[in-house]
């Protein structure tokens, strides 16, 4: 049996420069073996800071109760459960990645699933502090867990998507970490087979679990990738479908649409995409992967960005024409004066949602804006604004001006710990890539390996006489 | 548990590799395990590996989560405690699918992490001989097993001949053992050398 490793010119290569196996394993774990530069530092701290103050408005949550919020009647979820959602939904690219994009068969994902996978992790671990937190007497929190008690047993409610969303979110985390480290677990033994330093030996051996690149133990691996990545797909789609179950299922204006679970799951691929691109475009330059994180990785995640974009465009178009199609009084408050309406109190977020979600990315329609890393970066973090301004538009203006006119809210702003606790998460997030991105391999390395010989630069060179051979020519040369 | 004698050989090259499996085992010598640093599709086929049955077990698992979820939401919602929920029926399925989705997934992904890891020994602590350690860098090696017929120089040559670099014999440990990487310690062999 031949290997076939040939794949059309028309392709560009996956991984730029004159590679081997060996080169490939050098370049990526090279960051790894160094010690840190001051810039991974300086980040580091920074993070760290941020996780402290975070930490510190937590603990007085807890200590004066989150009246120490601004939240009020009638907006009882603000920026908490605002931020919940981001996180959530930029937690979904990873999944996305590494799940969708594998039973895709889209070869370009190997540069970039590693590092989408952790930022996911971490993402989900982020978004879960929210509604913990939020519960005000969090020791009680494991009352959410389902177990025969003394209480009754009064159980949890299993028809409520605030039960259902534990369950999504949990299993999301589970499913995504069990995947992540079983895809780990190969590239964790490249590093200690490499090890010099005692504490490495030992960590990496730990880590490891003892693989040891047997057959065997690989086509149970592949198939484990295989069915894991089966799992996760409908998974990852369950859980953004489940988040905006807590606001279709309710009756609140604005928020009791059959639209939401494809609009979020759109809007949550995203901004996750729009997340993925602003860390790698970071770590390909600090760690010198530029020849694994290519211009055609971020072209074809920019191109994945306008495409989320435009859905998320038509969900808010859709909405719009609903709201005035249905002649319902309070859906259409709801939209044409709490939102649409410039110059009610909250109209202006609107305006930024729409913006940078909708005509922003439309800019990657061009080649030249696509493969710009600049221009990239940017968008990027103009995506994650914009579906931050989303979530807060879909959660706020919908309740603080309801039914009732007498009970209409003052104005909601957030308190400096509602911020400092939103700061926190960052600091949570960036702290724990920081750590990643020093002790872990950031690119999986044996899948680069694994197409490596068919997608490498170097080897389409050598592949270019094929171009021009007839199929039974270029068979008959690769069987002997 | 048992220490043999093996002959280790490195090959460079996927297409070298197979051809040389292939010869291998038409010659009859017993291929102990292949070790590479990426999966490579095809390998198991021509080494006889049979397809594995993952798969099924991951399947058991997952109806074993729905089981789960429908039976224990159901149990408790229509006999240990019917809460009444705006006059809604007490057996509402539609309501439960959700969470019954989540513990199929759960379960099955759970339960097929961990049969992959017993199957494949994997675990902190656990520690395997490592015929070569450029196995997990750039090297294909394949091991071949010496039985009291064979002779170890003639494998060794015809592992050459198939193209192997680096052709080394080595008698080692065939299973795994608790330990540390960052100590050599072997305990099997500190045992025959205490015997001895």
């Amino acid at each position: 049996m031949a290997l076939l490793k040939y794949e059309s010119q028309v392709r560009p290569p996956l991984v730029d420069g004159d590679k081997d196996y060996h080169q490939v394993t050098e370049d990526i774990i090279r960051p790894i073996e160094m010690s840190p530069s001051k810039l991974w530092w300086t980040g580091f701290l920074i993070a760290v800071g941020l996780l402290c103050f975070g930490i510190y408005s937590v603990y007085r949550d807890v200590t004066y109760g989150i009246g120490q919020w601004n939240l009020n009647k009638t907006v009882g979820w603000g920026w908490d459960i605002t931020n919940f959602v981001w996180w959530v939904g930029i937690g979904h690219a990873g999944t996305l990645i590494s799940a969708i994009l594998l039973l895709f068969r889209q070869g370009w994902r190997t540069g970039v699933n590693r590092a989408a996978e952790a930022m996911t992790i971490f993402a989900v671990m982020c978004a879960g502090q929210f509604p913990i937190w939020h519960m005000g007497r969090v020791w009680m929190a494991f009352f959410v867990m389902p177990y025969p008690n003394s209480r009754g047993p009064l159980w949890s409610n299993f028809n409520s998507p605030l039960l259902w969303d534990v369950f999504a979110i949990s299993t999301h985390f589970t499913v995504s970490l069990l995947f992540w480290y079983a895809g780990l677990l190969p590239d964790l033994a490249s590093v200690r087979d490499r090890a010099k330093l005692k504490w490495r030996k030992l960590f990496y051996g730990l880590t490891s679990f003892g693989w040891t690149g047997s057959t065997k133990h690989w086509q149970r691996h592949e198939a484990l990738s295989l069915v894991l990545a089966g799992l996760a797909t409908p998974l990852v789609l369950s859980v953004h479908t489940i988040v905006s179950f807590d606001f279709a299922t309710s009756v609140i204006p604005g928020w009791h649409t059959t639209i939401f679970p494809p609009y979020f799951v759109a809007g949550a691929i995203f901004s996750g995409f729009a997340m993925v691109q602003s860390l790698l475009l970071i770590t390909r330059k600090v760690l010198k992967l530029e020849d694994y994180i290519t211009i055609e990785h971020i072209d074809v995640m920019n191109k994945v960005i306008v495409l989320t974009g435009s859905i998320v465009g038509v969900a808010y178009l859709t909405e719009l024409f609903i709201a005035w199609y249905g002649q319902n009084k309070f859906e259409g408050w709801a939209f044409m004066q709490n939102r649409v309406n410039l110059f009610s109190p909250l109209g202006w977020s609107y305006y930024i949602m729409m913006g940078c979600n909708v005509l922003s990315p439309q800019i990657f329609w061009f080649r030249k804006m696509r493969r710009n890393i600049t221009v990239t970066f940017f968008m990027s973090v103009i995506v994650n604004i914009g579906m931050w301004f989303e979530r807060f538009v879909i959660i706020v203006t919908s309740i603080y001006r309801d039914y009732l006119p007498s009970s209409w809210s003052t104005y909601y702003s957030p308190t400096p710990w509602e911020i400092g606790f939103y700061l926190g998460t960052f600091g949570l997030f960036f702290t724990c890539y920081f750590l990643f991105s020093k002790f872990f391999p950031v690119i999986a390395l044996a899948e680069i390996k694994h197409i490596l010989k068919r997608s490498g630069e170097n080897y389409k060179e050598k592949m270019d006489h094929a171009e021009h051979e007839s199929v039974d020519e270029f068979a008959h040369e690769m069987a002997h | 548990m048992s220490i043999k004698k093996f002959v280790v050989g490195g090959f460079t090259d996927e297409q070298v590799l197979f051809s040389a499996v292939k010869k291998v085992r038409s010659s009859g010598y017993k291929i102990h395990d292949v070790y590479t640093p990426m999966p490579i599709h095809g390998l198991d086929k021509v080494m006889g590996l049979r397809e594995t049955s993952l798969h099924t077990a991951g399947f058991i698992y997952g109806i074993t989560g729905t089981t789960t979820a429908l039976s224990g939401i159901g149990w408790i919602f229509t006999s240990d405690w019917p809460l009444n929920f705006g006059g809604k029926p007490h057996f509402s399925l539609p309501a439960w699918i959700p969470i019954t989705f989540e513990l199929t997934v759960l379960f099955s992904a759970v339960g097929m992490v961990m049969t992959f890891c017993y199957l494949c020994q994997l675990a902190p602590f656990v520690k395997k001989h490592h015929f070569h350690p450029r196995s997990t860098d750039d090297l294909f090696v394949m091991v071949l097993e010496c039985t009291a017929k064979n002779n170890e120089t003639e494998m060794s040559s015809f592992l050459g001949s198939l193209g192997a670099i680096e052709i080394s014999v080595q008698e080692a440990e065939a299973d795994w053992w608790f330990g540390r990487y960052d100590k050599d310690s072997k305990p099997f062999e500190k045992k025959s050398a205490s015997l001895a």
